[in-house]
């Protein structure tokens, strides 16, 4: 069985930064494992621009940013294999995969980085009522039959949901002139980042419905229409306010779930709030030498912070492979608590001595915060504390601990991140 | 001129079909739709019933029986995915507990073997997630589960193995008797038969009223189903059924026989004899009545909801004869449960029906079995290595969720009666079936439909009829 120092389970945003990454920390026997028949991973069908102001001061579109890993990836000879999917990985990181080139085989990794990515959200996990036609489909899925494929799923369009990549669909729906006719969003407020509501949604006139959700599906073939209604508090629609609106698809927008089957076969523990791996401040998860980053940890609304984060997983892992006995000095734990208006962190633990100088910890508030504060409490005791103009669910925030803060502390056990208000 | 025209491509005309082929006759299925497995076989429980709570002397309890004894031998004939799994009804009142004798003595009166009532602890012992409301139950371990699109594509797969012929898209408009022979007329076309077999699942009513005088209605009663992931597919191991009380007949919970966990149906009488739809308040009812039998069902792990039309006839047992006033032609009308375990009963039966008036002679060459498509990640390693060294399509994953490969799909594209749509392909390989619900293999399996039919995309559908998936090529519309 052949055997990698490092195994990178998909070629996407994540897996790619994640592999120069290792690579610049001086790995040198790295795989890439992609399912698809290229590297660069949704980012190929994200055509619109917007990629890249973070990480290279431009604005790219998606292949282009790919383009620019894939560059790297190259040049660094870092190997990897296409429409190669990993079927299993057990707990001594032997990886089976399969491929059309490759065959079906086992290979034995030392460390392994999980970058899999997220998939989205399908109708039957929300259970609309109504008929099962032709004309539903997850944004997602449209938008490689519009992008990769050049075809067109329809041409009165409903959208379901505010996700980025339904708000992104209305804008390229119309662009290929399929009518719009609303956005709905079952709450009060968008999932998706304010420049894409006003750049996609805003600019082209097409009305976002927040409160609002489709509670009855029409067509037994092709889609006819759909019903929309307003939600109360308690989410549930309100009678009377039923509203059909004939369409002949309805693209859901409804949320993406990180793709944790693999590493939850082999062991790996998940966060139930963000369906990702828990992990400590060096993205490692709880097997040692596994480490996650990007959407399968938690879903990102930006790929810069997912190479970001990446990179962060490629140097944690070949400090791993270097010397894992300082990895396995878990010695003065501090564990990462979502306080009040926090839904999660990344990371939920710290082991301070594995710190690099400066860590971020990412994280989600749970609704619109407006002047409000971003507090840190140790064992109870306030250790900083930043103002933030306006905080929004769809917008994930950052705040960064530094390692000399954290080391002064007194054995903490509890570092608590909460929102304050002014 | 056929001898036998077998109307409507679910299970029972499948296994009717089947049945018939081992005989010397000229056979013709007519399905409405464009695939067999199309309207009340595609959408039910797969469960094989015991034959508990059948009604003691009807047809139901007759051919349950026999239908549940036949499964086994049939599913390994036929290459079809089944389990034996047992099953329990469970009591969830003291009060109840009488009924529950009575249920059992009804069980063993129908000839059903090793049924017991068991207490508490051996139903705690049994499924670990039963509800803590339930007192007792009656365990029939003859209950079991089957894939209802593999049995019906099975039984008609082998049928047309054997020599039946398939028309799909071809509804039935009229049929006119003439003396010894009938006319059917269809959307495609007029055929001339010497017998015709009513299996028309919701539609038998009418096509039984097209050419007889004592006219029968039947009733669409509707059931809305949720099927579960994976993942939540070990939450019972046995199907669980509850005694029916004043509050109805309940809801089962049962693993399916793919390792899915679904729960459901309720039983709405509606109009529309194409209305699947599922509704808010019968999705409500099945979460409600579900946890009286099983406890803490992860609800969260729901990956969709359908409905499935059960053709319901007002005196409750099944209608399977000769029309009184239409010499050769055989009805099997109100086939609902236990429709799907009573099947391959039902195409013994008619089969000897058509075989004492026609007398045919029986086949030399009967081909009995039939394989189905190979499904890559139930072999060993060394087996699937060798399948993937051979032809490389087998490698190539197009459905994540359920590891169906390309080279399954191409089987099932080109084996008898092959899949021709979205759907087609999802019932024959599971491609779709998954969690993600065909969210990332959707256009894969289009792409390779396209190729293997020499279809334009535009013309591929999710099941046939005006279910297109893309309308055009990009930049038509501006």
């Amino acid at each position: 069985m052949k055997t990698y120092d490092l195994v990178i389970v998909g070629g996407g945003p994540a897996g790619l930064a994640a592999a120069v990454s290792a690579r610049e920390n001086g790995i040198s026997n790295i795989l890439m494992i992609e399912r698809d028949k290229e590297l660069g991973g949704i980012l190929n069908q994200c055509i619109h621009n917007g990629f890249g102001l973070h990480t290279f001061k431009e604005e790219l579109t998606g292949p282009e940013y790919a383009e620019r890993y894939v560059d790297m990836i190259r040049e660094l000879k870092i190997e990897f294999l296409l429409n190669t999917m990993v079927l299993d990985i057990s707990e001594e990181k032997v990886i089976t995969l399969v491929g059309k080139e490759s065959g079906l085989l086992r290979i034995c990794a030392k460390s392994i980085i999980l970058a899999m990515g997220c998939r989205e959200r399908p109708r039957g996990a929300l259970n609309i009522p109504g008929f099962r036609p032709a004309g539903i489909f997850s944004a997602g899925t449209a938008q490689r039959l519009v992008n990769m494929e050049g075809y067109m799923p329809g041409r009165e369009v409903v959208i379901l949901g505010s996700g980025d990549i339904g708000l992104i669909m209305a804008r390229r729906m119309t662009l290929e002139g399929a009518k719009v006719k609303v956005v709905a969003e079952l709450m009060p407020y968008s999932g998706g980042l304010k420049r894409n509501i006003v750049q996609c949604l805003d600019d082209f006139s097409i009305p976002l419905k927040l409160n609002h959700t489709v509670i009855d599906i029409e067509g037994k073939e092709r889609l006819e229409g759909v019903t929309l209604a307003k939600v109360g508090e308690d989410g549930r629609p309100i009678k009377g306010t039923e509203e059909y609106i004939s369409c002949d698809t309805l693209l859901l927008s409804v949320g993406l779930i990180p793709e944790n089957e693999l590493s939850q076969e082999m062991g790996v523990e998940i966060n139930t709030v963000t369906g990702g791996p828990l992990v400590n401040e060096s993205l490692e998860t709880n097997i040692k030498g596994v480490f996650a980053c990007g959407n399968v940890l938690h879903v990102h609304d930006l790929v810069d912070f997912v190479s970001q984060e990446a990179a962060a997983a490629g140097k944690s892992a070949a400090r791993y492979l270097k010397d894992d006995t300082e990895q396995s000095d878990k010695a003065g734990a501090i564990r990462m608590i979502p306080g009040s208006g926090v839904r999660y962190t990344v990371p939920n633990v710290i082991y301070p001595k594995n710190m690099e100088e400066k860590l971020t910890v990412r994280f989600r508030v749970d609704n619109i915060y407006k002047g409000c504060y971003v507090s840190v409490y140790a064992n109870g005791e306030k250790i900083s504390r930043r103002k933030r103009a306006i905080m929004l669910p769809g917008e994930m925030e950052e705040i960064i601990l530094k390692r000399e803060d954290i080391q002064s502390l007194t054995v903490p056990l509890e570092l608590v991140i909460k929102v304050e208000e002014g | 001129m056929y001898d036998v025209t077998i109307i409507g491509a679910g299970v029972v005309g499948s296994a009717v079909a089947r049945e018939l082929s081992r005989y010397q006759l000229n056979l013709c299925v007519l399905e409405k739709d464009e695939d067999v497995c199309s309207g009340t076989s595609k959408a039910n429980s797969g469960i094989v019933h015991s034959g508990v709570d059948a009604k003691p002397g009807t047809l139901k309890a007759a051919l349950n029986l026999s239908g549940s004894r036949m499964m086994e031998a049939l599913a390994l004939e036929l290459d079809i995915p089944y389990r034996k799994n047992g099953s329990l009804i469970v009591c969830t009142n003291k009060e109840a507990l009488p009924q529950l004798e009575a249920l059992l003595e009804r069980g063993r009166n129908n000839g059903v073997e090793g049924l017991k009532i068991i207490s508490r602890e051996e139903v705690i012992s049994m499924e670990p997630n039963i509800a803590d409301g339930v007192v007792a139950a009656i365990f029939a371990p003859t209950g079991g589960i089957i894939c209802p699109f593999e049995l019906t594509l099975g039984l008609a797969e082998n049928a047309a193995i054997n020599g039946a012929e398939f028309e799909f898209n071809s509804r039935v408009t009229n049929i006119q008797k003439e003396n010894d022979y009938f006319i059917i007329t269809t959307d495609k076309g007029a055929i001339k038969s010497r017998m015709v077999v009513n299996a028309a699942g919701v539609y038998a009513d009418e096509v039984h009223n097209m050419v007889s005088h004592e006219k029968v209605k039947l009733q669409a009663r509707r059931g809305n189903y949720f099927l579960l992931d994976k993942s939540a597919g070990s939450h019972t191991n046995k199907t669980i059924f509850q005694l029916p009380d004043k509050m109805g007949k309940g809801v089962l919970v049962t693993p399916t026989v793919h390792g899915n966990l679904m729960i459901g149906p309720t039983a709405v009488d509606i109009d529309d004899k194409e209305g699947t739809n599922t509704s808010r308040e019968e999705l409500d009812y099945i979460v409600g009545r579900s946890t009286l039998g099983i406890k803490d069902i992860p609800l969260r792990q729901v990956i969709t909801s359908f409905a499935g039309l059960r053709a319901h006839e007002a005196g409750d047992d099944f209608i399977i004869q000769e029309a009184k006033d239409v010499k050769g032609l055989i009805d099997t009308i109100g086939i609902d449960s236990p429709g799907l375990t009573a099947a391959p009963a039902i195409g013994v039966m008619v089969t000897k029906m058509i075989c004492d008036v026609l007398k045919p002679a029986e086949k030399t060459d009967f081909i009995p079995g039939r394989k189905g498509i190979t499904r890559l990640f139930e072999l060993s390693f060394e087996k699937r290595k060798e399948l993937i060294d051979n032809d490389a399509t087998y490698g190539n994953i197009i459905c994540r969720c359920e590891t169906v490969s390309e080279g399954e799909i191409r089987e099932a594209i080109h084996r008898p009666l092959g899949a021709k749509s979205l759907d087609g392909i999802k019932r024959r390989t599971r491609a779709g079936m998954g969690r993600c619900q065909s969210g990332f293999c959707a256009p894969r399996v289009m792409e390779i439909l396209k190729r293997e039919l020499g279809m334009s995309m535009l013309d591929i559908t999710k099941c046939g009829g005006d279910s297109k998936l893309v309308f055009n090529y990009n930049k038509d519309n501006l």
